[in-house]
């Protein structure tokens, strides 16, 4: 193998073909390559959750992974949750309660929930703190985006 | 990053291969938390990157034989966290599993690799080293296997080769009633190093042993057999001399910016009785049981 690898991944339902450089980083990939902007760079160490993306099925810091690795696998990032137009609920939910301040971290924090809401579609309130707690948000918006993800459920239920 | 080529193995033998063929400038990737903020920040800077998620030996990650658990080099955080006889049976590793990052970090992270980086705050090594897990090695000449306690060196060592994998710990269900406690401490709750790393366990004849980490150059364990920790009714003071005694190598660096040594001494103190206390009421539960 060399510096430049092929790869095939399904990314927000689509199949990409994609020739990644094996030092770049998922996130460099999402972004530069795809596009796809609503992923975030912040921190670049796992701790803020802002580059958070769902590979088959599971939420991952997608600056800790490097590109060459979704191959084969399924990758949602925040562009993957509204369809055809139409927010998901989580998205509503957000807008719904106020929950994005600066909004920065909110793709990151969307797409951990998403994770959980897909496992655990009645989650308590402990549920949704652990499962956010690797989502910081400076604006320290937490009690909007609980609420947020709880009424998701909800209507989720409905 | 600096550039590597990137190389994916699908069995143990093709691993081993690309590993002797590419000697010192060659990296071992499993879940990439430590790895790849080393590389990005340059502290690592390999020609070679061998990921070791395809190679087919690696699968299932955990599994359970008899009374012994194998976890492999693929084996996650989250794996460690949800498994019903990890929890039933040490409850400290699976509590030390849920301390680590985030869920984000513990759906990448491995417990191997938690071992293999080396650091002296890793979560995972207090509980191995209390439960006398072991590390086998692959190599060129074969597995080996090696306890947990010779296998941890210092920050950043551990005594894995060159040319070698980290390939499985195994623990073995003790076979006396044991109870264990993990407790840790961080800046804040959620995604952070801990300043402090402990796990006690107590077992049915009084012997207490605690492991702690994060107060010097790698974790230790320690020992008492005067039963006066693992007795629920011994004194405070008779309790806290013993434990002066356990954590007598403890020697916090003073250049870290999480915790002052002062402060980690008091605390490991203070977490070592508390991890004591939750041992022994886990290894009445045990007992009650029984």
């Amino acid at each position: 193998m060399s510096t430049t690898v092929h790869i095939e991944a399904i990314v927000n339902g689509r199949e990409h073909a994609l020739d990644v450089a094996a030092n770049h980083t998922l996130l460099d990939v999402i972004r530069d390559q795809l596009g796809l902007t609503g992923t975030k760079e912040c921190c670049v160490v796992g701790e803020c959750g802002a580059c958070t993306v769902v590979v088959d099925g599971t939420p991952m810091n997608s600056c800790l992974m490097l590109a060459v690795e979704i191959d084969g696998r399924n990758v949602t990032s925040v562009e993957g949750l509204a369809t055809d137009g139409r927010l998901d609920a989580l998205q509503q939910g957000f807008l719904d309660l106020s929950a994005p301040q600066c909004g920065f971290c909110i793709p990151g924090q969307l797409m951990s929930a998403h994770a959980l809401l897909q496992d655990n579609p009645d989650p308590t309130i402990d549920d949704v703190h652990e499962a956010l707690g690797g989502n910081l948000c400076r604006c320290a918006g937490y009690l909007q985006i609980t609420e947020a993800v709880l009424a998701a459920a909800k209507a989720g239920k409905e | 990053m600096k550039e590597f080529s990137y190389e994916r193995p699908e069995s143990l033998d093709e691993a081993l291969r690309v590993l002797a063929a590419s000697g010192s400038g060659a990296e071992v990737l499993a879940g990439g938390t430590d790895l790849v903020i080393a590389m990005r920040n340059r502290w690592r800077e390999p020609k070679v990157v061998v990921d070791l998620k395809r190679i087919a030996e690696l699968y299932p990650a955990l599994v359970w034989a008899d009374e012994t658990v194998t976890l492999s080099a693929a084996a996650t955080m989250t794996q460690v966290v949800h498994d019903e006889g990890i929890n039933k049976h040490f409850p400290a590793l699976a509590e030390a599993a849920s301390a680590v990052g985030s869920v984000q970090i513990r759906n990448r992270a491995t417990l191997v690799g938690n071992i293999c980086n080396g650091s002296p705050a890793a979560d995972s090594a207090p509980p191995l080293l209390a439960h006398d897990a072991v590390v086998v090695v692959a190599g060129p000449n074969g597995m080996r296997r090696v306890p947990i306690d010779d296998f941890i060196v210092g920050p950043g060592r551990t005594d894995l080769h060159e040319g070698e994998i980290g390939f499985a710990l195994d623990l073995t269900v003790p076979s006396r009633p044991v109870g264990a406690a993990y407790e840790r401490m961080t800046r804040r709750k959620g995604t952070d190093l801990a300043s402090v790393t402990l796990c006690a366990t107590v077992d049915d004849v009084g012997v207490t042993r605690i492991a702690f980490g994060s107060v010097g150059p790698r974790a230790w364990l320690r020992s008492d057999a005067t039963g006066v920790l693992a007795d629920p009714d011994a004194p405070a003071d008779s309790k806290a001399a013993i434990l002066e005694e356990v954590f007598a190598d403890a020697s916090p660096s003073v250049r870290s910016m999480r915790a002052s040594p002062d402060y980690r001494n008091a605390m490991l103190r203070v977490l070592g009785a508390r991890a004591v206390e939750r041992a022994i009421v886990r290894l009445q539960e045990l007992q009650g049981v029984s």
